[in-house]
């Protein structure tokens, strides 16, 4: 199980809901996925228009748990009050702290980060920030009073897959809260090694809703997900230089 | 009566007196929407009783899809 503050969950994928080609496709990818986390962007309405579809209705809220970012902003004031919005819905108490720093890489500013995540903790949220791979903002983070680290496997939306594995298993082995890796999955087999570092839960979006099959991608990345975290749990053998036969030597018939 | 709203100036009838008559006036009441007015977000329990008046500054927000 997934353990986030209060709330205890069975699949560790979480689901972006952005940037899906239709409605229908979402909502079955969404299906597929199995995953019971999805985020949410907090946006102005357009008010002069009355028929604005939003995917949120289409959904029975009851199996799902809903996890607003904080998209947009830059400033720890910006992302508080964004959470703020988010939590007056009354559906949810979680939040993924966001407060992009670089606008090219779309990488978080640490110090915002680590003022609104303080905020927020305060004001009585489960907050998940999302931060680069640094070990040492993950630990403080962590110090604060988070819910779950959230460092990014690489820059959002750029399914370069985790460039930095080895920082990426330090802040593992160094939190005792979940640690779900966030942003930059490009395939399944990116998800699954996410597992096998020892990641509690991935969280993705373009690499399901930009795919060519959105709803086979949700599915393979829930199979990845499921996969990555048994083949961790199982334990890898160690690499080794040479080869062992796995026959054995014994016995051979030989004329 | 005149109302700033998503940062649009926008007149509306008299006889809206809360965030609720505000979002049915704009056919917006159906959906999860989000209100901030003068800067004090607004559980969405608390619509109905909250009051709009003249030139108030008012924020309409909902989720939408987002990672």
């Amino acid at each position: 199980m997934l353990n986030i503050g209060h709330y205890s969950f069975s699949s560790r994928l979480l689901l972006g809901t952005g940037k899906y080609p239709d409605f229908k496709t979402q909502k079955e990818a969404v299906e597929a996925s199995g995953s019971e986390i999805l985020t949410f962007a907090v946006r102005r309405m357009n008010i002069f228009e009355e028929s604005q579809p939003n995917f949120l209705e289409m959904l029975d809220l009851k199996k799902y748990t809903l996890l607003p970012n904080t998209a947009g902003a830059k400033t720890a004031a910006e992302a508080v009050r964004i959470a703020k919005l988010a939590k007056a819905s009354g559906l949810c108490d979680m939040v993924k702290v966001e407060v992009i720093g670089c606008d090219k890489t779309l990488l978080p500013d640490p110090v915002e980060t680590l003022t609104a995540t303080e905020e927020l903790l305060k004001e009585g949220f489960i907050v998940l920030p999302y931060t680069s791979d640094d070990v040492v903002l993950a630990r403080r983070l962590e110090e604060l009073g988070s819910h779950a680290i959230m460092p990014a496997a690489s820059p959002i939306g750029s399914g370069q897959g985790i460039i930095n594995p080895l920082y990426l298993k330090f802040i593992i082995e160094q939190t005792k809260v979940p640690v779900i890796v966030d942003a930059g999955i490009g395939s399944a087999s990116d998800a699954m090694i996410a597992m096998e570092l020892g990641a509690d839960g991935v969280l993705l979006n373009t690499a399901v809703a930009g795919a060519k099959d959105p709803v086979k991608m949700a599915l393979a990345m829930k199979m990845a997900v499921e996969a990555g975290q048994l083949g961790f749990e199982a334990g890898r053998i160690p690499r080794k230089e040479t080869a062992t036969a796995s026959s054995p030597l014994e016995g051979l018939s030989v004329k | 009566m005149k109302l700033m709203i998503n940062g649009e100036e926008v007149m509306v009838p008299n006889s809206l007196e809360s965030i609720t008559d505000l979002l049915k006036h704009l056919n917006l009441h159906d959906q999860v929407v989000i209100a901030e007015v003068n800067e004090d977000i607004i559980d969405n329990q608390k619509q109905s009783e909250t009051q709009i008046k003249e030139n108030d500054k008012i924020e309409l927000v909902r989720f939408v899809g987002g990672g």
